[in-house]
């Protein structure tokens, strides 16, 4: 079986790969371009630690080829830090514990920092749907919406939302 | 899980995909693959080449027209769910939309895919049958429709040919006085159904139903049209008694099997219950809007 030449932007950057049809990105992501944060957790699309943004949204990169990617973009856990400084969503999942054991949380940030693009200022049900794709076998859900909406407050530094988000903090 | 080996194509155009259908034996389309893949993963299938149409413009649009909804085969979960006509007009669609998988599924994949992979606890089979949409196909050498109520032929079996595509999903304008609701049970928020019971409806006038199409999912080998429920319910004022005669057809009309979701008697049992549901929540939409 021949294999396909393709291009992927890889966290900003352009990459190319000589792959096989079947390969999934996933695989493309951890297996050849090294970027080993996007965890596979089910592998049947049910838990979502794969999540990455393809052209900006979020999906499950276990249940998609490679040569799908080809001529895309790709967002992973790799590419929210600036340099040392972490993406407001890791800061908070750090500051409020938002992980355990850690297996979904590249996953979660990644659905999280899609959900907000989508809705800068979610109440608690909106966040708890925008993750239901995503499963922690810990249950620390709590402390994930709790992260989420710490961020929330602080990429969306509204006045309402960040008074908000610092009483859910304090409480 | 790594899929088999199959030959990839990303045609550029609705023809060149075709063509490509036309000449090559053991093709199979991917839209959104979230369908296809893990059947690939589980090797439960094994084409010799994928036809990729995620790269055909024109085919992921939704327009409403008078006659109704006109959706590409390519349409998103999600744009299907955000869609302001669908918002306004057809909540029977935005019910089902909304139940689908998980926000990244929905992200992706495509009421198309899903109707043409036919599983039969898939969610959009039994709203198309309920709202009596057509399906376009189109091969090479033309296209044709099919009513959605002939195109379910066996679990994971369609009207589709080989050599065809499925290009758009046409649902008719509700009309007036018109509600719809899909009921569906589940055990996990996005899983597949347990019981999924799409209704559409009409009041007449008079107050009483005067269209009604009912389609079930999860309860047979393949989606299907509540026929005897829709005929209790033809014509005749839309009361509680009423709703659990038409459920009980309904339920006795389905064939569900046991299985990790429960036991045939439960599933049938609440076949009645979800009808009764999905009528009281369309009925009282179509009194809204009178």
């Amino acid at each position: 079986m021949t294999t396909k030449h393709i291009s992927v932007t890889v966290n900003g950057e352009a990459r190319e790969a000589d792959v096989e049809p079947r390969l999934l990105l996933v695989h493309l992501l951890r297996d050849v371009f090294m970027l080993t944060g996007t965890h596979i957790g089910c592998d049947t699309s049910n838990c979502g630690a794969c999540t990455i943004h393809l052209d900006g949204e979020s999906a499950k990169s276990c249940t998609l080829l490679a040569v799908q990617a080809d001529g895309k973009s790709v967002t992973t856990i790799e590419g929210m830090a600036s340099g040392a400084t972490l993406h407001p969503l890791q800061q908070a999942f750090w500051d409020q514990h938002g992980l355990q054991c850690g297996f979904c949380t590249p996953g979660m940030i990644m659905q999280a920092a899609w959900l907000l693009k989508q809705n800068a200022d979610p109440t608690e049900t909106e966040i708890r749907a925008g993750i239901a794709g995503n499963l922690c076998r810990c249950t620390g859900y709590v402390n994930i919406v709790k992260s989420i909406q710490q961020a929330a407050g602080e990429l969306a530094p509204s006045e309402d939302a960040a008074t908000e988000a610092a009483a859910t903090i304090q409480a | 899980m790594i899929p088999p080996q199959f030959d990839y194509v990303r045609p550029a155009n609705l023809d060149e995909a075709l063509a490509i259908l036309r000449d090559r034996e053991g093709a199979k389309v991917l839209a959104g693959g979230y369908s296809l893949l893990p059947l690939l993963k589980l090797r439960l299938a094994s084409p010799e080449v994928l036809v990729d149409i995620g790269a055909i413009a024109g085919m992921d649009g939704i327009a409403e027209v008078e006659k109704g909804l006109h959706i590409g085969g390519r349409a998103t979960h999600r744009s299907i769910h955000e869609n302001a006509a669908v918002k306004a007009r057809y909540p029977l669609l935005e019910d089902a939309a909304a139940g689908i998988g998980d926000p990244q599924i929905r992200n992706w994949g495509t009421m198309g895919g899903s109707v043409a992979h036919a599983d039969p606890s898939a969610d959009w089979p039994a709203v198309l049958i309920a709202s009596r949409a057509a399906i376009n196909v189109r091969s090479a050498g033309g296209d044709r429709w099919i009513d959605a109520r002939d195109f379910f032929i066996d679990s994971f079996q369609t009207a589709i040919e080989p050599n065809e595509i499925l290009t758009e999903i046409r649902v008719p304008a509700p009309g007036a006085n018109a509600g719809g609701a899909y009921a569906k049970l589940e055990r996990r928020a996005g899983d597949f159904s347990t019981v999924g019971v799409a209704v559409q409806l009409n009041l007449g006038a008079d107050g009483q139903i005067s269209a009604v199409g009912i389609g079930l999912t999860a309860v047979a080998p393949t989606p299907f049209a509540a026929t005897d429920a829709e005929a209790i319910l033809m014509g005749a004022t839309p009361d509680e008694a009423t709703f659990r005669r038409a459920g009980d057809a309904a339920a006795a009309q389905s064939s569900p099997t046991t299985d990790a979701h429960g036991p045939a008697e439960y599933k049938k049992a609440m076949v009645s219950e979800m009808v009764v549901r999905a009528l009281r929540s369309a009925v009282s939409r179509a009194r809204k809007q009178a």
